[in-house]
């Protein structure tokens, strides 16, 4: 089991959900961040301040997988997320010790695999 | 003059003013987080562009004497427009007063290319469509020019505004092209409430638009001032309704959509028609407008905020009805369909086949000639990114983390000047 962490642009999002579900990839938990991945800080102005902006908006996916879905999703990811400029994000991919699903107390492999619904 | 004429006529240009930032809102609340700047803009710029551009020519074009096609210069720079009576009011007071129009037709086009179009292409198309497209029509209609002369009837504006800014819309849609996300991903509105608070500021500003074109303070005013509040109200029951039926859910962009569309549709009625009548022009709009929404959501028109299912078919649905409503018991005028003159309806359909081909074929040659010089959409990056950030340097929605002040040296002069002790006094 692995925890997949990946951090991608706002925009791609939608892209690299239907990436996800296409590699059956169903589980996953999304959350907005601020980052900065050494791409250009763009300027903004408000009256007469001006500022640079060194965080970017990013979204942050984690999906925990199983080891078959492992290279799937990863490849899922850079897919959809690249559009080849500085400031594409990052894909981490982390052991896990244990995973538990709070309905029914399943653990591990049988934690992450979806209930047919 | 009339004195109370002219307090009426003041308020309501204050008022139809006000309906171009409510308009913006409207709009804004509909589009993505990173368009919202952009797309309130659109709207705000036209109160300073379209304003400019009225005072210095357009009103000319539109009301000096002249032709049956369009007015001539002798208004150019206001000369000779002044304290004089033009009615019961004062020429000045009446030229203010049509431009407020003139701002808000510009406006409503930009409903149709909004997160994707270049602000200086928009800027551009405005300014070059006011003059070549507005201005006219504006004079066929009420400048004394040949629709005028057919005998159309267009209270407030149904043709001149909203056919005439719907068919200009779903060009410029169509010159622009599609949004890249159009028909691929969910584009969801990221503010209803805005959506709502610009539907209820519009219906406000619109009792200015429809009783204030009575141009006095009088029974008339009286009668489109009713009317303005009741036609709004039949639409919102009658989208209510519907929405009950299909769903089960009354929905509140559809609420505040229906508002709009009972507007755009007394518009050209609201001092022809009497309050019953109203209720059901308000009531028979929504049918063709709740019908264009789905199905245009289904082609790849992507009229981005409907401008032509709101607009153009409640504007054209208004002004069709207006031929079948208009009673002369109410208005002192011409009767419609209802009251035993039938030739009204064909009279009315003229008037707005005219303006939509007009219109549509100008915006078409207008926007290639803009896309000479400037490109008029922005590029796939820009509109991923948003264009509040890549068109106005600014966003809606920042908490500000993460802004470097690109000044350093003035931050550490008022750093010095301050002092103020950051880690002392304070108790937590």
């Amino acid at each position: 089991m692995k925890l997949i962490i990946a951090v991608i642009r706002p925009e791609q999002l939608s892209d690299v959900l239907e990436a996800l579900f296409r590699a059956e990839v169903r589980g996953l938990t999304i959350s907005r961040v601020q980052g900065h991945g050494g791409e250009m800080e763009h300027v903004e102005n408000y009256r007469g301040t001006t500022v640079k902006m060194a965080l970017s908006e990013k979204v942050r996916l984690e999906i925990a997988v199983s080891e078959p879905f492992v290279r799937p999703a990863i490849d899922a990811i850079i897919e959809a997320a690249r559009t080849g400029e500085v400031g594409d994000g990052k894909i981490m991919v982390l052991p896990i010790e244990s995973i538990y699903r709070i309905r029914t107390g399943e653990s591990d492999r049988d934690a992450v695999t979806p209930v047919p619904s | 003059m009339n004195h109370a004429d002219i307090a009426w006529v003041l308020v309501s240009t204050a008022l139809v003013l006000l309906m171009t930032p409510a308009l913006g809102f409207f709009y804004g609340g509909m589009v993505r987080s990173k368009n919202a700047l952009n797309t309130l803009m659109m709207s705000f710029v036209s109160l300073g562009v379209v304003g400019v551009v009225w005072a210095l020519g357009g009103y000319s074009l539109a009301f000096a004497g002249g032709h049956a096609l369009v007015g001539d210069l002798s208004f150019v720079l206001l000369r000779g427009v002044g304290l004089e009576a033009q009615g019961t009011v004062p020429h000045l007071l009446f030229m203010a007063f049509q431009g407020t129009f003139a701002i808000i037709t510009a406006a409503l086009i930009s409903g149709a290319v909004v997160e994707r179009m270049r602000f200086s292409a928009y800027l551009a198309f405005i300014t070059i469509w006011m003059l070549a497209v507005y201005a006219p029509v504006a004079h066929w209609v009420w400048g004394g020019g040949f629709l005028a002369a057919d005998g159309a009837l267009d209270f407030a504006g149904g043709t001149v505004v909203h056919v005439n800014a719907a068919a200009a819309a779903v060009v410029a849609a169509r010159v622009v092209g599609p949004r890249k996300d159009y028909g691929r991903h969910a584009i969801l509105p990221h503010n209803v409430p805005f959506t709502l608070l610009g539907a209820g500021l519009l219906w406000f500003g619109w009792f200015g638009f429809n009783a204030g074109s009575a141009l006095a303070a009088n029974e008339l005013a009286v009668l489109a001032f009713v009317n303005t509040w009741l036609a709004p109200a039949a639409a919102l029951v009658m989208w209510t309704l519907i929405d009950l039926v299909r769903g089960g859910r009354v929905t509140a962009i559809g609420g505040a959509t229906a508002i709009v569309v009972g507007l755009v549709a007394i518009t050209p009625a609201a001092g022809f028609v009497g309050p019953l009548s109203a209720l059901a022009i308000g009531a028979l709009a929504v049918g063709p407008c709740y019908a264009a929404l789905i199905l245009r959501a289904r082609t790849t028109l992507d009229d981005s905020l409907d401008v032509a299912a709101a607009h153009g078919l409640g504007g054209a649905t208004g002004a069709v009805l207006t031929g079948v409503f208009a009673d002369a018991a109410w208005s002192g005028g011409t009767n419609g369909l209802l009251f035993g003159n039938p030739s009204q309806v064909m009279v009315q359909m003229y008037g707005v086949i005219i303006v939509l081909a007009y219109s549509a074929i100008c915006t078409f040659v207008i926007l290639r000639l803009i896309g000479l010089v400037v490109p008029l959409r922005a590029g796939g990056r820009q509109e991923g990114v948003g264009l509040d950030v890549t068109e106005h340097g600014e966003e809606a929605y920042t908490g500000g983390d993460g802004a470097i002040l690109v000044s350093p040296d003035v931050a550490a002069r008022a750093a010095a000047a301050v002092r103020v002790p950051l880690h002392e006094g304070g108790r937590l």
